[in-house]
């Protein structure tokens, strides 16, 4: 059963705003006062998905995209800690770790020191735990994919040979000796 | 589908349904030899296959637990996963790009054009080209190369388009868009190219060949094909004579079965092919079965690789389109003056956002990585393919001590890079910046090699039985009845990609195992 609900609305865009509250089932609710967005956690503790929120935007900044794309990997995260005990371990350890680094926890430093921090820790197994679970959750995410303007499957649209696979206008095209015409049927 | 019992030790054994195992079982099925077609992987089907990397790679890849050693990179970034190969009904035909040329007539005769390489253990194939050539010529066929048999080549995308320009405009010549097995027509009972764009997912539309939804089905219809799938080959057993008797496997639950044989033949690729001769040691074969001559395992192969990525100041959107759209041929031909012996191949590659953040830059992050993401849509992108030098040190080993579920040691793949790839790698970064610079590039990338999409060497034909495993038909110098068919017979590994030549390998030994069966001399 969750233990934490993240709202789901500009969630720790500026870190330190999420609330924590005991939901009615006796269940830890986490949320943003703006309430548009919420990830379910059932491991992690409040300080916990701060940190590794603040830990996957350093990592891997985009700033163009809200907190919410950067909450799915905390959310998964935590579902693998509550599946794996060492995980689990490794990760509170990690952020414990983060927040021992300087005088001030992690979420409140600057873009720039939170990168000196990492830096120190690259070798580190919960740097790179969490440095992979950004790379494959992060930008496996479709709704991220516009962003990159990367536009995903495309079978269901019946490909791109007849939506622009060759519609590159601004270098001459090939010759049809080296680039037939496509066959259209 | 025809069942056969596993007492009957008159079938053929293939191990592995990819481009060698699932090719050769066709072939023998046609000419009415029975077939039990052993695939480790399940089977999917045009229906299932996903536009969607990651979980495609889920569905097709090989992900056993395998480890490395050695300098390479793939070690570093990729400890548990040298290679990129499926398990899957159909192998890596599944995930293939299509790329089929011929190897060229020097690449058979590499220890005597080449010369002395140091560090480099170099054999002349016991093939020629000539030998080859109707074989190639069958392979182009039964696959509908383009521009082959009056096929038509197919049409350029746009990261194609970036690529032919910067190429013409650097000095090259050789640039079309590619021999390519992906129907550019209708043919064979399957449709044409749809430019899709995740041809390495499993093409939904079967316009790439891939013995999933040719060979196989063709090999069904016959009624002599037993395809028995998620069954996982653990030991290649033997008789006092020292012929091989039948196949250990384990099915999808975990029981073993022992399937008899007349003659196996074993392409589970060049990992998991000398790994089964490996792990199938006994008294009588203490270093592993047709290992007199220690090279099973030896001269591991992987092509000299690397990618350029590039960034341009207009949009090119690459993966829209066949994944490899195109080719330069120019630097595939052996100039010593370059500084390397050997040549390489440039082919347009493309990757889609997944898995782009995965192998631009492995392991990178910070504001210079995502900035490179960012530009995305404005990328174009090629692959280097070259022939890397084998080495006896490059090799594919049984772990020490860790074990599959099955209780055997699972392999390490152990990779130094020659010197003479170093040269050829960076040349080949050297060229592929000229052509994106032509292009008009603002910024391009060097990519280090993806884990291993081409494996090879690692039970090399040989004519002398002392230097390599299997002689000119695959046939082990060791055991008359034992086969290998997938690309670890490669001697060298050439500059072009190697499914055509697997594909051609596999119909020859077809019709060599057929005429002596028929003869009755296995």
């Amino acid at each position: 059963m969750p233990k934490y609900v993240l709202d789901r609305r500009r969630f720790l865009r500026r870190s330190g705003q999420a609330v924590l509250a005991v939901s009615a089932a006796g269940r830890v609710m986490f949320f943003d006062p703006d309430r548009s967005w919420a990830i379910t956690l059932e491991v992690f503790d409040e300080r916990i998905a701060r940190t590794l929120l603040a830990m996957t935007r350093t990592l891997y900044p985009h700033p163009s995209l809200g907190d919410e794309y950067y909450a799915v990997v905390v959310e998964a995260l935590d579902a693998e800690a509550k599946k794996d005990g060492a995980t689990a371990t490794l990760l509170a350890e990690g952020v414990a770790k983060l927040d021992q680094a300087l005088a001030v926890p992690f979420t409140e430093l600057s873009e720039g020191t939170r990168t000196e921090v990492l830096e120190s820790m690259e070798g580190d197994p919960f740097f790179q735990k969490v440095r992979g679970a950004v790379v494959f959750h992060f930008y496996n995410n479709k709704l991220v994919w516009r962003h990159f303007g990367y536009e995903g499957s495309s079978f269901e649209y019946g490909g791109y040979i007849r939506r622009g696979f060759q519609d590159l206008g601004w270098l001459p095209d090939p010759p049809p000796e080296v680039s037939p015409p496509p066959y259209l049927g | 589908m025809a069942k056969f019992d596993l007492n009957d030790d008159g079938v053929v054994v293939v191990i592995g349904s990819g481009a060698g195992g699932g090719t050769l079982a066709n072939e023998l099925c046609q000419k009415g030899i029975r077939v039990v077609l052993l695939e480790a992987g399940k089977r999917q089907s045009i229906e299932t296959f996903v536009n969607d990397e990651w979980e495609s790679f889920f569905q097709l890849a090989w992900l056993d637990k395998r480890t490395t050693s050695g300098s390479w990179r793939v070690a570093r970034d990729f400890p548990n996963l040298p290679a990129w190969i499926c398990k899957t009904v159909g192998g890596t035909t599944t995930h293939w790009a299509g790329a089929s040329l011929r190897f060229q007539e020097h690449e058979f005769r590499t220890a005597t054009v080449y010369g002395e390489v140091p560090g480099a253990n170099l054999l002349d194939w016991p093939l020629t080209l000539e030998e080859l050539e109707p074989y190639y010529a069958k392979a182009e066929d039964k696959m509908g190369v383009t521009r082959t048999h009056d096929i038509p080549g197919l049409p350029g995308n746009n990261n194609f388009k970036v690529f032919y320009n910067g190429a013409i405009r650097a000095g090259y010549r050789g640039c079309h868009t590619g021999r390519m097995a992906i129907n550019s027509r209708p043919r064979d009972g399957r449709t044409s190219c749809q430019q899709i764009g995740f041809c390495f997912q499993g093409c939904k539309v079967g316009a790439k060949w891939s013995t999933l939804y040719t060979e196989i089905p063709a090999a069904e219809a016959t009624g002599r094909l037993d395809l028995r799938t998620e069954a996982f080959a653990l030991q290649i057993q033997h008789d006092d004579s020292g012929k091989v008797t039948g196949v250990l496997y384990a099915d999808g639950e975990g029981n073993q079965h022992f399937q008899r044989a007349r003659i196996v033949c074993v392409a589970c690729n060049a990992i998991e092919s000398p790994r089964l001769l490996l792990n199938s040691a006994s008294a009588k074969f203490p270093d592993g079965l047709a290992n007199s001559s220690g090279q099973v395992g030896r001269n591991y192969m992987r092509h000299t690789t690397g990618s350029v990525y590039a960034v341009f100041p207009e949009p090119v959107h690459m993966y829209r389109g066949t994944t490899m759209a195109g080719i330069i041929t120019d630097e595939s031909g052996h100039d010593p003056t370059r500084g390397f012996v050997g040549g390489y191949e440039l082919e347009t590659l493309s990757l889609g956002l997944p898995f782009m953040a995965a192998f631009l830059d492995p392991g990178a992050w910070g504001r210079a990585f995502t900035r490179k993401l960012d530009l995305y849509p404005y990328m174009a992108g090629m692959w280097i393919v070259g022939e890397d030098m084998p080495q006896e040190s490059n090799a594919v080993t049984l772990h020490p001590s860790e074990k599959d579920r099955f209780g055997l040691p699972i392999p390490n793949v152990h990779f130094d890079d020659h010197p003479n790839d170093i040269a050829m790698r960076e040349h080949a970064y050297r060229a592929g910046r000229k052509v994106y610079e032509a292009a008009g590039a603002i910024e391009v990338w060097e990519v280090p090699p993806y884990p291993s999409t081409h494996n090879l060497g690692t039970n090399r034909m040989s004519a002398n039985p002392r230097d390599g495993v299997v002689d000119k038909w695959g046939r082990t110098h060791d055991i008359a009845n034992l086969f290998v068919s997938d690309g670890s017979q490669f001697t060298t590994g050439a500059a072009e990609n190697p499914t055509l030549t697997i594909v051609a390998l596999a119909i020859r030994q077809a019709d060599y195992i057929a005429d002596r069966m028929a003869k009755g001399e296995i």
